[in-house]
C-alpha cells in the first residue's frame, strides 16, 4: 500500500514521455494527484505505524506531511491542466515528467524511516524541480535555476556529511551503526556528543537551506520569483514541509540523545533571524512573486521558532505547517493568474486586480489575509498557539519581537497587495480570463484553510498531539 | 681533519664547472645536437682569464665587489654543508641560518654591482632577482625546519646525518619527499634556471640574472661564471643528500656516491630545462607561494 | 595499509592545492579526475578487498574518475572556454586561504574524539580539508564550470568520510550518493549549456540581474 504511493506516479512516467497527445499528458497530473490523495486517505485509516527496522513507514509526522502535501499537489495538478493549455508554446514534455517524479520523491521522503533514504529523496526533489524553475527560459530564470541548483546541492551535500557524523556518533558510542531512525532513537544517550552536535549543525545547514531559513535563503526569492506559479506553490507548500520534516527527524534524534537544549536554541536563533530578514525585505519589494518568497521565509522562521521553544509552540508549529501548505498553494496559484493576466510581475505595473479578474483578484486578497495570519483563517489559530507557547515558556522578549515582526510583515505585504488589488486595471492582457480550473483549486485550498481556522477536527488534533510528543521525547 | 678540509675544497673547486657542462650537454642531446664538449666551462674560464677588462666610467669598486662576493660566499658556505655522507669541515649549532644568509650577502653585492652601472636594465634584473629570492626564502626555512624536526641537533651536519635513510622509510617519508621537491624548486630559482629564468636568452627584457652581469668582462666575468657554478654545487648538495641518503663506511665510497649524485642532479636539471618553458613572470610568485605552502604543509605533518 | 591510506590522502590534499592555484580549466578537471581515481583506491587500502569495498571502488572509479570529468570536458569543448579569468580574490590569496582552511581542518579533526581503530589516521582531516577547498573554489571562482569542479571536490571530501564508515553503512546509501552526483552534474551541464546560449559567456558575474 505504501509502496503504491511512490510507484503510481512513476508508473505514469512512460506514458508522460511517449504519449503524443498534449492534453492526455496534462491530464496525467490530476490522475496521479487524485490517486495519490485517495491512497493517502486510505492509508491513514488502515496502515498502522511503522515498526522499528522498517525502511518505509508511517508515523504521526509523516501522516501530517502527507495530509498537507497531497491535497496541495492535487490542486496544483488540476490547475496545471488549464495552465499547460495556455502555455502550449513552452510545452509540457518536461513539466509533466518532472512533476510526476516530484510526487514520487515527496512520498518517499515523507515515509522514509531511514535518514539516508530521506536525504536521497530530498535531493531528488531538488533535481526534479530545477528544470521546472527554468520553464520560462529567459535570462532571469536561468540565473535563478543556477543559484537554486548550486546552493541546494551544496547544502544537501553538507547534510550528507552531517548524517555521516551521526553514524560516527553511533560508532563512537558503541551502539549499532545505522542511519535507521529507529536505531538512532534507541541508541539515544549512547551517541557521542561532540559528533552529534557537529552533525546537527551540518544537518541544520543542509536541510535549512532546502527550507529557506535565513541566512541560507539566498536562492529562494530568485527561484520563487522566476518559477511559474504552480511550481512556486509546490515548492513553497510541499518542499518546505518536507525539509521541515527532515529537520524534525533530526530533532527527534537530538531529543532521544538528550541534546535538545542546543538544538532548540540554534533553531530559535535561525527562526528569529528569518523573521527579521523577511520583515526587512518585505518592506521595499517591487516584484510580486519575490514578495511571496519572503512570505515563505517568514513562515519557515515561524516554524523554526515554534520548534525552538517547544511544548505548546511545537503543536502550533505543526498546525502551522499544515496551514502553510494549503494557504501558500492558494497564494501562488492566484498570483500566477494575476501575472498571466497582466503579463508582468512588477508591483508598480499591476493595478486593479479585483476588477480585472474578479475571482483571482479576490482569491489573492483573501489568501494574503490568510497568509499574514488574520482571523478567521487557520493561520491565525496556529500563530496564536505558537505565541501562547512562547509566552507560556516565559520568553517575554522573544514573543514581543515575534509579534512586532509579524506586524511589520503584515504592513509590508498589505501595502503591496492592496495596491495591486484596488484601482483601475491598467495594461492587461485581455485574452486572459479566469477559467474554471485556474480558479477552483485555489478556492478549494483557501476554503480548507478557512475550515481549519474555524474548526480543528478531532483526528487531526490527535495526530498533532502525537507528533508533538514525538518531537519532544524522540520516540 | 685536514684531509677532510682539503678533499672538500678540491671537490668544490675542481668539480663545479663540470656540472654546467653536463647540463649543457643534456640539453643538446635532447635537442638532437652533439653540443659543446663536457669540459667547455673550464676552457671558457681559462679564455676569460686571459682577456682584458673593460669598465664603464660610472662604476666604482662596488662593481667589482659583486663577482668577488659571488665566488667567496659559496666557498665559505660550502664549509658548513656536508657533501653527501662526508661531514662538513666546520659545524656549530645554528649554522644553517648562517648558510642561508651568506647567500643573502652574495645576492646583496650582486644586485649592488648591477645597480652601480646606472643602467635601467640591470636595475630591472635586480628587482626581479630580489623578489624571487624573497619568496624563495620561506621555502628554504620551512624545509630546514622540517629537517630539524626529524633530526636531533641544529647544525647542517646533524640535519643531513646518517639517520636520513631510515627517515625515508618511516612516517616522515612523505614530508621528506615534499622537502626534496621544494629544495629542488629553490635550486632552480636561486640558480636562475628554467622554468624561472632562461640562461640562454639574449633578450634583456626576458632576463633576470643574466642582465645583472651584462657589463662584466674578462676576469671579473670569469669570477661571475665560476661563482655561479660553485653556487649550483653548494645548493645542490642538500638535494643530492636527500636523494641518495646512503652512508658507506669509506671515504672513497662516500665521495663517489656524492659525485654520482651531483652528476645525476645536473642531468635532471638539464631534463627539466629541456622539457619545460619559462613561466610567465606573474606566475612565478604564485608558484613560489604555492611551493612555500607545500613546505609549510610538510612542516605541519612533521609537527603533528 | 594504513600508511598507504595516509599517503593517498596526502596526495588528495596536494591535488586540492593544485586545483586552487591552477588557472587552466582543463588542468582543474584533470586534477579532479585524478582525485577521483585516488578515492577509488582508498576503500581497498582501508578495508581490504571485500566485495563491498570492490563495488564502491569500481563505482567511484567509473563515475568520479571517468564519466563525470568526461561530461565536464565535453561541456568545456561545447562552450569553448579554456582559461579562468582572475578569481574574485586572486590566486595567491586563494592559495593562502586554502592553506589556512587545511590547517583549520587538521586542528578541528583533532578535537573530535575518535574510535581507537581510527586514531592517527588522516581520513577526517583530509575529508574536512577537501570539503573546505571545494567550498572555497565554489565561492571564489567566476566561471560556472569551475564552480561545478568546486562542487565535485566538495563531494569528494564527503566521500572520503563515507569510506571511513563504509563497513557500517549499507551499500544502497553510497550507491544512491554516487548516482545523485552523476545526475546532479548532468543537470548542471545542461544548465551551463543554457547559460552559454543565453549570455554567450560562462562568467557568472553576469548572473546578477536578480536583486533584493
Amino acid at each position: 500500500m505504501l509502496a503504491a504511493l511512490i510507484l503510481v506516479p512513476l508508473a505514469l512516467l512512460p506514458i508522460a514521455w511517449l504519449a503524443p497527445w498534449y492534453r492526455l499528458r496534462s491530464w496525467l497530473l490530476p490522475l496521479a494527484g487524485a490517486s495519490h490523495l485517495l491512497l493517502v486517505v486510505l492509508a491513514m485509516g488502515s496502515v498502522p505505524d511503522a515498526h522499528p527496522g522498517d525502511w518505509i513507514g508511517l508515523d504521526p509526522l509523516s501522516r501530517l506531511v502527507l495530509l498537507s502535501a497531497s491535497p496541495l499537489y492535487l490542486g496544483c495538478a488540476l490547475y496545471a491542466v488549464d495552465y499547460l493549455e495556455m502555455r502550449r508554446d513552452r510545452g509540457n514534455r518536461v513539466m509533466v515528467p518532472c512533476l510526476l517524479v516530484f510526487l514520487a520523491a515527496l512520498s518517499l521522503a515523507a515515509m522514509s524511516r531511514h535518514l539516508g533514504l530521506l536525504w536521497l529523496a530530498l535531493e531528488s526533489t531538488t533535481l526534479a524541480s530545477a528544470p521546472l524553475i527554468y520553464y520560462n527560459r529567459n535570462r532571469y530564470s536561468i540565473e535563478a535555476t543556477w543559484k537554486y541548483l548550486l546552493v541546494c546541492s551544496v547544502g544537501i551535500a553538507l547534510a550528507m556529511l552531517g548524517l555521516l557524523f551521526f553514524a560516527y556518533a553511533a560508532l563512537r558510542g558503541g551502539a549499532t551503526v545505522s542511519l535507521l531512525l529507529g536505531d538512532l532513537l534507541s541508541a539515544g544517550p549512547q551517541l557521542s556528543r561532540p559528533w552529534l552536535n557537529a552533525g546537527f549543525i551540518l544537518l541544520l545547514v543542509g536541510f535549512g537551506t532546502k527550507m529557506g531559513l535565513a541566512p541560507l535563503h539566498a536562492w529562494k526569492p530568485d527561484a520563487y520569483g522566476e518559477a511559474p506559479g504552480l511550481v512556486g506553490a509546490l515548492l513553497a507548500g510541499g518542499l518546505t514541509s518536507l525539509a521541515f520534516l527532515a529537520v524534525l527527524r533530526v530533532m527527534q534524534v537530538m531529543a532521544a540523545a538528550g541534546a535538545l537544549p542546543l538544538a532548540r536554541s540554534v533553531l530559535l536563533g535561525l527562526g528569529l533571524f528569518s523573521l527579521l530578514l523577511a520583515a526587512l525585505f518585505m518592506m521595499r519589494q517591487t516584484d510580486l512573486k519575490r514578495m511571496l518568497a519572503y512570505s515563505s521565509i517568514e513562515h519557515m522562521g515561524l516554524l523554526a521558532v515554534g520548534v525552538g521553544i517547544g511544548g505548546l509552540a511545537t503543536f502550533g508549529a505543526l498546525l502551522h505547517m499544515v496551514n502553510n501548505a494549503l494557504a501558500k498553494g492558494c497564494l501562488f496559484l492566484s498570483a500566477g493568474n494575476i501575472h498571466r493576466a497582466f503579463a508582468t510581475k512588477r508591483l508598480a505595473e499591476v493595478r486593479g486586480a479585483l476588477t480585472a479578474l474578479p475571482f483571482s483578484g479576490t482569491l489573492f486578497l483573501a489568501a494574503f489575509l490568510a497568509v499574514t495570519g488574520s482571523p478567521p483563517f487557520g493561520m491565525f489559530l496556529s500563530e496564536i498557539t505558537i505565541l501562547r507557547g512562547i509566552f507560556g515558556a516565559g520568553q517575554l522578549w522573544v514573543g514581543l519581537f515575534v509579534v512586532l515582526l509579524l506586524a511589520t510583515v503584515f504592513i509590508g505585504m498589505a501595502s503591496s497587495v492592496l495596491e495591486v488589488s484596488q484601482g483601475e486595471p491598467t495594461g492587461r492582457d485581455l485574452a486572459f480570463t479566469d477559467r474554471f480550473l485556474l480558479v477552483a483549486p485555489p478556492l478549494v485550498l483557501l476554503l480548507a484553510v478557512l475550515l481549519l481556522g474555524l474548526y480543528l477536527p478531532e483526528p487531526l488534533r490527535l495526530l498533532l498531539e502525537q507528533a508533538t510528543a514525538l518531537i519532544e521525547r524522540g520516540a | 681533519m685536514a684531509t677532510h678540509f682539503l678533499l672538500h675544497l678540491v671537490l668544490l673547486l675542481c668539480f663545479a664547472p663540470l656540472l654546467q657542462g653536463v647540463i649543457v650537454k643534456t640539453k643538446a642531446l635532447f635537442a638532437g645536437r652533439a653540443g659543446a664538449p663536457l669540459l667547455q666551462p673550464y676552457y671558457d674560464l681559462a679564455r676569460l682569464l686571459r682577456k682584458d677588462c673593460v669598465f664603464s666610467r660610472t662604476t666604482t669598486w662596488v662593481f667589482l665587489a659583486g663577482p668577488v662576493a659571488g665566488v667567496v660566499v659559496p666557498v665559505l658556505a660550502s664549509l658548513f654543508m656536508p657533501f653527501g655522507a662526508l661531514p662538513a669541515p666546520l659545524s656549530f649549532t645554528g649554522d644553517l641560518l648562517l648558510f642561508v644568509y651568506l647567500f643573502g650577502v652574495a645576492r646583496f653585492f650582486t644586485v649592488a654591482s648591477a645597480l652601480d652601472t646606472g643602467s635601467s636594465f640591470e636595475g630591472m634584473g635586480g628587482a626581479r632577482e630580489v623578489t624571487f629570492s624573497c619568496l624563495a626564502e620561506p621555502i628554504v626555512l620551512f624545509c630546514l625546519m622540517v629537517l630539524a624536526g626529524i633530526a636531533d641537533g641544529l647544525s647542517l651536519t646533524a640535519l643531513f646525518g646518517p639517520h636520513l635513510a631510515d627517515a625515508w622509510r618511516g612516517p616522515e617519508g612523505f614530508s621528506l619527499g615534499l622537502v626534496l621537491v621544494c629544495l629542488f624548486v629553490v635550486l632552480l630559482v636561486e640558480n636562475s634556471r628554467i622554468p624561472f629564468d632562461d640562461p640562454n636568452t639574449h633578450l634583456e627584457l626576458t632576463m633576470v640574472h643574466e642582465v645583472m652581469v651584462l657589463d662584466h668582462s674578462g676576469p671579473p666575468l670569469a669570477l661571475v661564471l665560476y661563482g655561479a657554478a660553485l653556487k649550483l654545487m653548494v645548493l645542490g648538495a642538500p638535494v643530492v643528500r636527500l636523494l641518495l641518503p646512503f652512508t658507506s663506511g669509506s671515504l672513497a665510497g662516500d665521495t663517489l656516491v656524492f659525485l654520482a649524485g651531483m652528476l645525476l642532479l645536473a642531468v635532471l636539471i638539464g631534463v627539466v630545462e629541456s622539457t619545460m618553458a619559462r613561466l610567465r613572470l606573474i606566475r612565478i610568485p604564485q608558484i613560489l607561494v604555492g611551493t612555500s605552502l607545500l613546505a609549510g604543509f610538510a612542516l605541519v605533518l612533521v609537527l603533528r | 595499509m594504513a600508511d598507504l591510506s595516509n599517503l593517498l590522502l596526502l596526495l588528495v590534499i596536494l591535488l586540492n592545492f593544485f586545483a586552487l592555484g591552477s588557472s587552466r580549466l582543463a588542468a582543474c578537471i584533470h586534477a579532479v579526475a585524478l582525485q577521483g581515481g585516488i578515492l577509488a583506491l582508498l576503500p581497498l587500502t582501508a578495508h581490504g578487498f571485500s566485495g563491498h569495498a570492490l563495488l564502491l571502488a569500481g563505482g567511484a572509479l567509473a563515475l568520479k574518475a571517468v564519466l563525470i570529468p568526461w561530461l565536464l570536458l565535453r561541456a568545456m569543448r561545447k562552450v569553448r572556454i579554456r582559461r579562468e579569468v582572475e578569481p574574485l580574490i586572486g590566486y595567491v590569496p586563494t592559495l593562502l586561504t586554502g592553506a589556512l582552511a587545511t590547517a583549520a581542518a587538521f586542528i578541528f579533526a583533532d578535537l573530535l574524539p575518535l574510535v581507537a581503530a581510527h586514531q592517527g589516521g588522516l581520513f577526517i582531516p583530509t575529508s574536512l580539508a577537501t570539503l573546505l577547498t571545494g567550498f572555497l573554489l565554489l565561492v571564489s571562482r567566476r566561471k560556472a564550470l569551475t564552480q561545478v569542479v568546486g562542487y565535485l571536490i566538495l563531494e569528494n571530501g564527503i566521500f572520503i568520510f563515507g569510506i571511513l564508515m563504509a563497513d557500517a553503512l549499507p551499500m544502497m546509501v553510497e550507491a544512491g550518493v554516487l548516482l545523485d552526483l552523476l545526475v546532479a552534474v548532468f543537470v548542471m551541464g545542461i544548465v551551463i549549456d543554457q547559460i552559454n546560449r543565453e549570455f554567450s559567456t560562462l562568467d557568472t558575474e553576469q548572473l546578477s540581474a536578480l536583486k533584493e
